[in-house]
């Protein structure tokens, strides 16, 4: 057996697992010859899509945590996904650097208001945030809707509340959106592409 | 784009003008690259700087900013006068033959029919003349003078290189070297592509820009052909998809045109957005309007939307007038505005003058930012010193600020560029109580329903009525909503019945309840429901087809049809029957793409066109236009079917060299103007210089500050200015500068280049300064001006995408 005696020590205080993968036919130089594992080996993988241009290149990115209760998931590394047929693995300086930007420290993480003529944030809940928002659009809205125009045309809209729209989110919630917002009758929707 | 990404391999000539892909899109640009190695192609850049594109191009021509329709029509002027176009392309693809009406001019710039009051054209002499059986008249020897070609010819004569040099500022010899490597294209072997993002968009004749080239590609025979088209290079992951989706005042989802106020009956609606087919034989595509709206109201409406209410088409909002984004800060600034939502969108750095934007938001009742980052937008009422002199004290407006997700915690699909919609998986979870964006518009939709139904209010029915039939009410999934995109059928969707025995049972084509194949399946009796109908087939009874990763390329010619989904119908280059002949065969053995069999349209792709229409019935390749040909002359455009040089709103000479006697046509006579901006900009006595604003490979708009990388490797503001500028006005490079225009001012370290030159410009001498626009007062970078405090409130008449390509400013040393 080529070991020293510390190392000898080691593996047997490892123990009866040790001595079973003996029994199994593993022997210790074989353990010994392992190399400390990558931590990649233990994250997770995922199919995700760089959220700069729109060449929309491919990105694996590997997280540590599996979802348990009480385990706080962390991004650990993000790489070119080397199937996506138009990025083929590659990744430019900002992509490259994407890690730093779901990280953020400028991440916002709670709701929060800023009252009139006030000069700080105040978190809030979100049941409170959505319910003052709501009714904030609520009076607005039936302060302002128009249901007919001077011509007497129906034209059910309303025009005193606007809403500029992301660019950046799916194509679902990008659809929900402007659908709660035509249901709600606004007309005042524009988006970052305009831009 | 009309092409993909992966088609760029394809082409013989790549011309980026308009934009910077090497630095703005470095992998995309990849595929400029294998092109050039592996088929010789060559690269020509033309742009006001010579940027990271130009670094490696073969050829390049420097331009001044905001001239691109004289470089452009310069060209158009080059190939007619030279005969270097593809006849048999021309004539069988676009309305060259077709003649205009007798009425039409072009006056000292001004096209027929202006009325300076309102700043908009009667059309009324533009466009075809018809005949009595409703079809346009033409001429196919092509020699009537009142013919789309002679005219065109007509139009683009004053364009001569001389007047492209005293314009533009572009060397005589470099403009005629760009025209004959332009010219060689026209060879049916020979396809060339352009690139080009917001340095033609963002100026106040962008979408004229884009047409003046969409024109030179059409008489060189390149579009619909691979390695060819007209390629925008869209700038956020899924700016393409939200455009799509139709986030804008004036479409519904799929591009449907909004109903507006003069629509006052459903029928009258439906008359305006259904055209008639304007040459025999022709597929016309909008014909089907009914079919996609009507289903667009079963998918808001559900069993609420019926036949004999007109699928609640009162129930959705008329629109009168313009709503973009500078018009809703218009109406905010006059006090006309109460309330606003601002979802992943930072208006302060993005929409043009920081300071009116500023006090616009100061007199809002309410603002509501949703956003992952903490953006200048939801701090607007902050002081941060000279950079955002606020009184919060003075100002009432309540912010609220909603953390939602970043990509990296929202599963969905997002649309590349090349209309690729890619599924995309939610890789982690969200920070502290951060939710993703359908969830917040859930909860506040849901919230306000229960609201009405409690309290009532102005108009419930839309509300109480809207389809909301999710899983879980307060948290609709991506898949479910993709589904409701995609369309399913509501009662049996049936073959239409066959004319030779009209009472034989008609076959089931889907069943109810089963997700449509495509939009072909849609239907305008409310038996369909389809939430848009570009993306139908995107997730069929198959599963989602945008989750699809075969790298399976069967033609070699980068058509990936299994990777994802393309809209429409998995189509990877858009109107492919043009890359044959009219007899249906390759225009050039080696440019082989979509042809007929003898039976049916077939190749790489999808067939853009009816795929059994022989090619003998003459239908023409660019099916949604009444007309099946493309437009040279196109009368939806509101400044003139014929694009002509304006100079941009703020412009260094003053004076238009094409029409020296007439102020009316020195700048776009259809750009919409506010009164209290028309005062508000400069003259080049006081701003002598031309400013653009652009992008570095670095960062992102104003998201990658906030992240530490990017600020590690571009840290602080700075503008670029030439040598020659910089010896003027006793600037050293590093100087701290003061870049002024007269809406306000910053303060940034000056960077001087080689890369930037002066130009000679109609005699006189012009100096660009260049100001990249990423930094602002929250960052991990060094907190700074925001470059948008000097920016224009004006867009293009079109499109109304604002001028922040060319401006005027002053730069002195601090």
């Amino acid at each position: 057996m080529d070991m020293n005696r510390r190392q000898f020590f080691r593996v047997s205080g490892a123990g009866l697992a040790a001595s079973s993968l003996v029994a199994l036919g593993f022997s210790p130089t074989a353990a010994l010859a392992e190399t400390r594992a990558f931590k990649l080996t233990h994250a997770t993988v995922s199919h995700s899509i760089c959220p700069y241009c729109s060449v929309s290149c491919g990105m694996l990115i590997y997280k540590l945590g599996d979802e348990a209760k009480n385990v706080r998931e962390r991004v650990i590394h993000v790489e070119g996904d080397p199937d996506n047929p138009v990025s083929r693995g590659s990744l430019c300086p900002k992509g490259s650097g994407v890690l730093d930007m779901i990280n953020s420290p400028a991440r916002v993480k709670y709701p929060a208001v800023r009252e009139p003529g006030s000069k700080e944030w105040k978190r809030i809940s979100w049941d409170e945030a959505i319910t003052r928002i709501a009714k904030r659009m609520k009076a607005d809205r039936d302060a302002n809707f128009q249901t007919k125009n001077a011509a007497g045309t129906t034209v059910n809209r309303w025009t005193t509340t606007g809403f500029l729209m992301c660019s950046s989110s799916s194509n679902e919630s990008s659809y929900l959106t402007v659908k709660v917002a035509r249901g709600l009758g606004m007309v005042g929707i524009d988006t970052q592409a305009r831009v | 784009m009309t092409n993909s990404w992966t088609d760029i391999r394809n082409t013989d000539l790549v011309l980026v003008m308009g934009g910077n892909a090497a630095e703005a899109h470095p992998v995309g640009f990849k595929w400029v690259v294998e092109a050039m190695e592996k088929r010789k192609a060559k690269l020509i850049s033309v742009d006001p700087r010579f940027n990271r594109t130009s670094a490696v191009a073969d050829f390049y021509a420097p331009i001044r900013n905001g001239t691109d329709i004289a470089f452009l029509g310069g060209v158009i002027n080059w190939l007619l006068t030279n005969d270097k176009i593809h006849h048999e392309y021309v004539k069988f693809n676009t309305d060259a033959t077709f003649l205009t009406k007798p009425g039409f001019e072009l006056k000292d710039g001004v096209f027929s029919g202006y009325d300076e009051a309102r700043r908009k054209y009667d059309k009324s002499t533009w466009g075809y003349q018809l005949g009595e059986d409703g079809y346009v008249l033409v001429d196919d020897t092509m020699q009537d003078p009142a013919c789309v070609y002679q005219q065109l010819k007509k139009h683009y004569s004053r364009y001569t290189p001389e007047m492209v040099s005293k314009i533009c500022g572009t060397p005589k010899d470099k403009f005629l070297k760009v025209c004959e490597m332009l010219g060689e294209m026209s060879a049916p072997d020979k396809t060339s592509t352009i690139l080009y993002a917001l340095g033609w968009t963002q100026h106040t004749v962008g979408s004229q820009n884009i047409r003046t080239m969409a024109m030179i590609q059409l008489l060189l025979g390149n579009i619909g052909r691979p390695g060819g088209g007209v390629n925008a290079l869209r700038g956020h992951s899924n700016v393409q998809g939200v455009t799509d989706m139709n986030a804008y005042a004036e479409v519904f989802s799929g591009y449907l045109s909004a109903p507006m106020d003069g629509d006052d009956t459903y029928e009258k609606y439906l008359k305006r957005c259904t055209p008639k087919p304007l040459r025999p034989n022709q597929f016309n595509y909008w014909s089907n309007f009914p079919r996609f709206f009507n289903s667009l109201m079963k998918s808001y409406f559900g069993k609420a939307a019926t036949p004999e209410n007109n699928f609640c088409y009162d129930w959705v909002p008329k629109l009168e007038g313009g709503f973009d984004a500078m018009h809703l800060f218009e109406l905010m600034h006059q006090g006309k505005m109460n309330g606003f939502l601002s979802q992943g969108f930072n208006p302060l750095a993005t929409v043009p003058n920081k300071n009116k934007l500023s006090a616009a938001l100061a007199k809002l009742k309410y603002l509501v930012v949703i956003d992952p980052l903490e953006t200048e937008t939801a701090d607007f009422w902050q002081n941060f010193g000279p950079f955002n002199d606020a009184k919060p004290e003075n100002i009432q407006t309540e912010v609220f600020r909603l953390p939602s997700n970043c990509f990296a915690e929202e599963e969905g699909s997002l649309t590349n560029s090349s209309r690729v919609a890619i599924w995309k998986e939610a890789s982690i979870a969200l920070p502290g109580e951060a939710k993703v964006d359908s969830e917040i518009m859930a909860l506040l939709f849901v919230k306000l329903r229960e609201m009405y139904a409690k309290e009532g209010g102005a108009f419930p029915d839309a509300i109480a009525n809207l389809a909301w039939d999710y899983v879980q009410p307060k948290e609709p999934s991506s898949t479910e909503l993709l589904r409701e995109i995609n369309g399913k059928a509501l009662a049996d969707v049936l073959a239409p019945a066959d004319p030779a025995n009209p009472t034989a049972p008609r076959a089931v084509l889907v069943k109810a309840g089963q997700q449509l194949p495509g939009f072909a399946m849609l239907r305008d009796d409310g038996s369909t429901a389809c939430g848009n109908w570009l993306y139908s087939g995107a997730w069929t009874e198959a599963g989602n087809m945008t989750a699809r990763r075969s790298l399976n390329d069967p033609t070699g010619l980068g058509v990936y049809q299994n990777f994802g989904f393309a809209w429409p119908a998995n189509r990877r280059i858009l109107y492919n029957r043009a890359s044959a002949d009219p007899s249906g065969k390759p225009w050039a053995p080696n440019k082989k793409y979509e042809y007929w069999n003898g039976k049916a349209w077939t190749g790489a792709d999808i067939p853009d066109m009816m795929p059994t229409a022989a090619p003998e019935m003459g239908m023409g390749s660019f099916i949604m236009n009444p007309e099946g040909v493309a437009r040279l002359h196109a009368i939806g455009m509101a400044e003139g079917p014929f694009p002509e040089h304006y100079e941009p709103f703020e412009t260094p000479i003053g004076v238009n060299p094409l029409h020296p006697g007439n102020p009316k046509a020195l700048s776009n006579p259809c750009a919409r103007v506010f009164k209290s901006d028309m005062d508000a900009f400069g003259k080049k006595e006081e701003f002598p210089y031309s400013a653009t604003t652009y992008r570095l490979t670095e960062h992102f708009h104003t998201w990658t500050k906030h992240a530490r990388l990017n600020a590690i490797i571009q840290p602080e503001s700075f503008v670029e200015i030439s040598e020659e500028l910089a010896k003027e006005k006793g600037i050293r490079h590093g100087d701290s500068v003061k870049v002024s225009s007269n809406r306000g001012h910053i303060v940034t370290k000056a960077v001087v280049t080689k890369r930037i030159k002066p130009w000679d410009v109609n005699d006189q001498k012009v100096h660009l300064v260049g100001i990249p626009f990423h930094w602002g007062f929250k960052g991990q970078t060094k907190n700074g001006y925001l470059a948008n405090t000097l920016t224009p409130f004006v867009g293009d008449a079109n499109s109304q995408t604002p001028e922040f390509k060319a401006f005027l400013v002053n730069i002195e040393k601090v």
